[in-house]
């Protein structure tokens, strides 16, 4: 019982979901991932369906997220997790199913996969943690890093000129008739945790209706990519990447 | 469709590919993925075509052989019996995810109807494939089981036995055809649909009850020490496999010379042992069926007793490394192959016996 906090004796105000397990998080201090995989299982927890959900965990830094979600996992190839998901939805049709992706992950390698598994309205939640970076591979530009942005492969700053500008993919998977929720948000402050998790809770619900494809874009950090303490990436997040990634939703259904 | 029952059979006169995709069907596939490319377009476009027949199997026309593969990898961890079929480049495409479901120990039959190569190559009929089948392909220490039909009726009866021993060994089985094989047509017998058992999927990732642990398909052990585990676990799975070795031996008996082939080329030196034994040449034939595991013991066994063996392929020489291996310098190992397509005819495969018995024989 080491993870039940209690105000008094008899009073439980807070108790781990059995979504997930003990194993300690590999993430770095401050990192999105946690608190996104967190908020995922709490919300798996509280609708009751352990039992009827596949996840399908990436290549980048949430590549271990099966060993933190105590649910059934199938780990996918780079960029391929909306394939495996879709391989996962169609033979178990009435299952719960999502991916969870970074943003080398479903915008750059997989980016043909994002595009038609939405544009099929696979009927699975795609969650997409956008950090601007590669973090796996030691903070590498990803194709959502910003203008100017200093990673290990653009060391003098992203140059459009050179390389294009980010891409705006949930602006573009919206635009797919297969797309029947989209929306951004982010994990920097309890009250975009709240939003998060009514937008997974959204999304399952859709999912159950069978309404097709659910895409949510998690803006997140990456302290030590970006080379920054935790609440310094947080400040720089909502002052350079919010005006690139406005949060909201997208689509929703009238 | 030409359709006759004999003997209570079902006989159809079909073409290769689609009697592959018909026996699919039977056999109780229920998930088929892939993209079109020539020469095996017409197994999808069969299966798409019947697919209102069989209301329970999910057909998919995926945006790519990359995408078609991968959704075999969530399709078999999910506990489905999975097919993907494509011709060499897409296969190409393939191998990052067939090496991932090998580690995995994913099940699934994927057929190569191969097509001359290198590049775009050639629609033509090929066999340069064999490397890529037979050694794994992808990166890391693996195999896919092969097995090489030489006739529609092959086509048919080795999907059955694919899904069978993919499913007994978990691990991905290859049908390795080439273009002549998913072209041509001749009489099969297809068997009836329900004799393939379901296999046992208490591992796949269907969603985890109470009482039992998650069931996690992945292919990472990032600690050395657990990822040499999954090595040798693999390579004892394979030292099994070789109780599943399957050759043809053709007039090896009294034979001088053995004419070793498979698939397409098997039926052609079939065809040269007739044309060379009306010459009184003794030509035998050694039909390697299972490609991996390959019947080295038999090639090597019979080296004590012939005087040469000739390699027939289409390709420049692929199989022959293992016919070596399995001759070990006991004897003279020949070969002859056309590629890019080309198929050899009887007649030059005999020219070929005809200078080698000079040089052996005489
Ligand atoms: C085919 C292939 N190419 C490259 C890699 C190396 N790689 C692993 S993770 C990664 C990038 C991950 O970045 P992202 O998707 O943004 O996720 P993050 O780690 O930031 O959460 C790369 C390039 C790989 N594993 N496989």
């Amino acid at each position: 019982m080491e993870n039940v906090v209690t105000k008094n004796e008899m009073e439980i105000v807070y108790k781990k979901p059995k979504t997930i397990t003990d194993t300690p998080m590999h993430y770095c201090p401050g990192c999105g991932h946690g608190v996104v995989h967190k908020i995922l299982m709490e919300v798996i927890d509280e609708l009751g369906i352990q039992d009827q959900t596949i996840g399908i965990a990436p290549v980048g830094c949430a590549v271990f997220a099966y060993d933190y979600m105590n649910i059934d996992m199938q780990e996918a190839a780079h960029g391929r997790a909306s394939a495996v998901a879709t391989g996962v939805r169609r033979v178990l049709p009435d299952k719960y199913v999502f991916s969870y992706q970074g943003d080398g992950d479903l915008a750059a390698i997989g980016t043909g996969e994002t595009i038609h598994t939405v544009n099929r309205g696979e009927n699975i939640l795609m969650l997409f943690i956008n950090n601007g970076i590669y973090g796996m591979t030691g903070g590498q530009m990803a194709p959502t890093s910003l203008i100017g942005m200093k990673t290990t492969t653009s060391p003098y700053g992203r140059d459009a000129a050179q390389v294009g500008n980010p891409i705006k993919i949930t602006e573009l998977i919206a635009q797919l008739p297969g797309a029947y929720y989209v929306t951004r948000q982010a994990v920097h402050t309890t009250q975009a945790v709240r939003k998060l998790k009514k937008a997974i809770e959204t999304s399952f619900k859709y999912q159950k209706e069978k309404k097709g494809t659910c895409f949510i874009e998690v803006v997140s950090n990456c302290p030590s990519g970006w080379k920054m303490t935790p609440v310094e990436a947080n400040v720089w997040l909502e002052k350079n990447m919010f005006p690139v990634y406005p949060l909201g939703d997208i689509k929703s259904p009238k | 469709m030409d359709m006759a029952i004999e003997n209570g059979k079902e006989m159809r006169l079909m073409k290769g590919n689609e009697a592959l995709a018909e026996a699919a069907f039977r056999a109780g596939m229920k998930a088929y993925f892939g993209y079109p490319i020539t020469p095996q377009s017409e197994i999808l476009e069969y299966l798409a075509f019947h697919a209102p027949e069989h209301p329970d199997v999910v057909v998919l026309q995926a945006e790519s052989e990359l995408a078609a593969i991968n959704m075999v990898y969530g399709a078999s961890g999910a506990g489905a019996r999975v097919m993907t079929s494509s011709s060499s480049p897409g296969i190409s495409l393939m191998q990052e995810g067939l090496s991932y479901m090998t580690s995995a120990h994913l099940p699934a039959l994927i057929v190569n109807v191969q097509r001359g190569g290198p590049g775009l190559g050639t629609i033509q009929p090929s066999q340069s494939d064999y490397f890529q089948a037979v050694k794994g392909g992808g990166h890391g220490d693996y195999h896919l089981l092969v097995l090489a039909p030489a006739s529609v009726q092959e086509m048919v009866d080795f999907v059955f036995e694919g899904f069978r021993l993919s499913e007994k060994y978990r691990n991905p089985v290859m049908i390795l055809a080439d273009g002549a094989l998913g072209q041509m047509m001749e009489k099969v017998v297809l068997p009836p649909a329900g004799t393939l058992p379901k296999a046992d999927v208490s591992w796949a990732s269907t969603g985890k009850p109470a009482a039992r642990e998650r069931n996690i398909i992945t292919s990472l052990f990032i600690q050395p020490e657990k990822m040499e585990m999954i090595n040798l676990g693999l390579q004892e799975k394979y030292k099994k496999m070789e109780s599943e070795i399957r050759y043809e031996l053709i007039e090896c008996n009294d034979a001088e010379i053995v004419l070793v082939a498979f698939g397409l080329t098997a039926r052609i030196c079939q065809k040269v042992i007739e044309l060379g034994r009306e010459k009184g040449i003794k030509i035998g034939l050694v039909r390697p069926i299972t490609l991996f595991p390959f019947p080295y013991d038999i090639l090597n066994r019979m080296a004590d007793s012939v005087e040469a063996f000739l390699a027939v392929e289409m390709n420049a020489g692929q199989m022959l490394e293992d016919v070596r291996l399995a001759v070990n310098g006991k004897k003279p190992v020949h070969f002859y192959g056309r590629t890019g397509g080309m198929i050899p005819s009887p007649e030059e495969v005999l020219r070929k016996v005809g200078a080698i018995i000079e040089r052996v024989l005489v």
